[in-house]
């Protein structure tokens, strides 16, 4: 379908687009829309402006700088509730995709844990229980407080870090200190042993990794099965003028997140995301979480991982209620949000499910009818109903077997 | 007057030199100029700089935002600066509030004024915070005290004011603050009910 044979009423008000994005293997769908014609496909210009910061994605959304931004799931909440900035409603209809983080420490620690315990990351997934006992010796030797490093105060990987140490027991405000890194400057920080480890988006793990400089601990997708980690935000009031091109926007990002998601495309998305105006790193550091041959030490056999990164399948790209409720959760356990909200009512706006639904059925594609889906409950495939009879879903565990229930 | 110290925060060190020079020329003393690959934290704490000036395509933007966050207490302004005309709605929203500033290109003549204004209005905002702060406060204040003469007005049946001079004498008896006397009041009536 091109803009010509379009419906006359779905021509979109706006086809010249700014999209932002910050260059983390994630951002696949977005650059595959952009090379693979997926946006052209449905009347679009979109010039793709990779961004330094976080904090620009968020202040250029806001200000109108930016059509739409590629955010952090949590993003949206924090921009809408004013937490950490100013207020402005933000609001997303599509996940751009699930999973896709780790957890990796410098070698040096790795080694101080394996003097603690050889076999502690024997088994997977590897729990905090042993860097509690390591961080318990170094205050009884009156040793400096380890660092970990996030990307953003309050990102996704903030609340993944949190958790992990929060299950052994680790407080991460006064354990540890915890300082906000910018991703490409990760794996410099942690070989220099500023950091000692960080949790972050790939490629910045799988670099450490094939450099010798870090051993992966634990992945993101271990420590929630297809958590949502990136999402297509657009200001409200921007969504209310430009529905067609919303509608536009989400079609071709759901087409480009539908092709990565085949086997045989995976090698040419790596291939993209690698490219100057992308990542602009070597095409062998993208592709080992791209193909899911992952690896978690430098001289450790490749391991197949082939959720790392999912972008449609499983329903990856419905907004779910379950999945915002989670993240809220979090920044309320931490202080970041007042735990006197009307969660409920906020996720409503924000997370607008209807849009997606609307999208998928002029699509043809299949969506679900709930809004909300159990978390913490399957280890393995299961089905949910959509209007087409039955979706495939996948696991969604937590690694200390938290359930909704 | 002391000079103020100031922290460059720029990735491309040849517009950093000429940034030096510009502040140097307009009366700051620029104490350290960083780039993203720099242990930024390390050198911010220890330093300790009046003014954070930074690129606003800094990839480091994230991480002084969550010292300002961290560091409540004791936040510092940070100026962030862009040569990109196109910036100007960026500029406007920055203007319009919370903790950051944009400096159009490094015309010294025109640095000064705009790091002036930057740092005064960086401190008015601080002194709304506080004022926020303490109305917040005296508002609670003023409900705890309220809701202990309502105690005292049910027990001992007398009127408001009566129940006011209570608690005063209370509190002078005692050398405490009113409030302080409200709420242990309150406290002991609620463990009571218990």
């Amino acid at each position: 379908m091109s803009a010509d044979n379009m419906a006359k009423d779905d021509k979109p008000e706006k086809a010249e687009l700014t999209i932002g994005f910050i260059p983390l293997t994630d951002c696949a769908s977005l650059a595959v829309a952009k090379e693979k014609g997926f946006f052209a496909k449905y009347g679009l210009d979109v010039h793709l402006s990779r961004e330094a910061s976080w904090a620009n994605i968020r202040d250029k959304l806001a200000y109108g700088v930016l059509d739409c931004a590629q955010m952090l799931a949590t993003m949206p909440i924090t921009s809408t509730l004013g937490a950490g900035s100013w207020k402005i409603n933000t609001v997303t209809s599509l996940v751009l995709g699930v999973n896709g983080n780790a957890i990796t420490v410098s070698t040096k620690l790795y080694q101080e844990l394996k003097n603690i315990n050889p076999d502690f990351d024997s088994k997977r997934p590897v729990t905090a229980e042993t860097l509690k006992q390591l961080i318990a010796l170094k205050k009884d030797k009156g040793e400096d407080l380890l660092t970990f490093a996030h990307v953003f105060s309050t990102s996704t990987h903030n609340y993944f870090l949190r958790y992990w140490l929060a299950s052994a027991g680790i407080d991460p405000d006064n354990d540890v200190r915890l300082i906000v890194i910018p991703p490409q400057q990760m794996v410099n920080n942690l070989e220099q042993n500023i950091v000692d480890g960080y949790c972050v988006g790939e490629p910045w793990n799988q670099y450490a990794v094939s450099h010798g400089i870090g051993h992966v601990l634990i992945t993101s997708y271990e420590i929630w099965n297809n958590a949502p980690d990136k999402v297509l935000g657009v200001n409200k009031d921007w969504a209310y003028q430009h529905p067609n091109t919303h509608k536009a926007v989400l079609k071709a990002l759901i087409d480009a997140a539908s092709w990565i998601d085949k086997a045989e495309n995976r090698v040419e998305t790596a291939e993209i995301v690698a490219m100057e105006q992308y990542i602009h790193v070597p095409v062998e550091i993208i592709l080992p979480s791209l193909t899911g041959q992952y690896k978690y030490h430098h001289d450790a056999e490749t391991e197949s991982l082939p959720d790392f990164h999912v972008f449609f399948k499983y329903a990856a790209s419905f907004p779910w209620y379950s999945h915002a409720s989670w993240y809220i959760s979090q920044m309320i356990r931490w202080g970041d949000l007042p735990n006197s909200l009307d969660i409920k009512n906020i996720i409503r706006d924000i997370f607008w499910v209807d849009t997606y639904r609307l999208v998928a059925e002029e699509m043809g594609i299949d969506f679900p009818l709930a809004n909300t889906k159990p978390e913490g409950q399957h280890s393995s495939d299961w089905e949910i109903e959509s209007n087409q009879g039955a979706l495939l879903m996948s696991a969604d565990q937590f690694f200390d077997h938290h359930s909704d229930e | 007057m002391k000079k103020l110290r100031v922290s460059i925060v720029d990735d491309d060190s040849g517009r950093s030199i000429i940034l030096d020079k510009a502040l140097d020329d307009a009366g700051y003393e620029v104490i350290s100029v960083l780039s993203s690959k720099d242990n930024l934290l390390m050198h911010i704490e220890k330093e300790q700089p009046d003014v954070i000036i930074v690129d606003l395509e800094s990839p480091s933007r994230d991480s002084l935002e969550s010292m300002r966050i961290v560091n409540q207490h004791n936040p510092k302004p940070v100026v962030m600066f862009t040569n990109d005309s196109d910036h100007s709605m960026i500029s406007e929203a920055i203007n319009a509030g919370v903790s950051a500033y944009v400096v159009d290109g490094f015309n010294e003549s025109r640095i000064k004024p705009i790091m002036d204004v930057a740092i005064a209005r960086f401190r008015e905002m601080q002194a709304l915070r506080t004022e926020l702060e303490k109305t917040k406060n005296s508002l609670e204040e003023r409900k705890l005290i309220d809701k202990a003469k309502g105690i005292v007005m049910q027990q001992r049946q007398c009127s408001e004011d009566d129940a006011y001079k209570i608690l005063r004498n209370l509190s002078m008896e005692n050398n405490k603050r009113l409030v302080d006397v409200a709420e242990q009041l309150i406290t002991i009536t609620d463990a009571l009910k218990k």
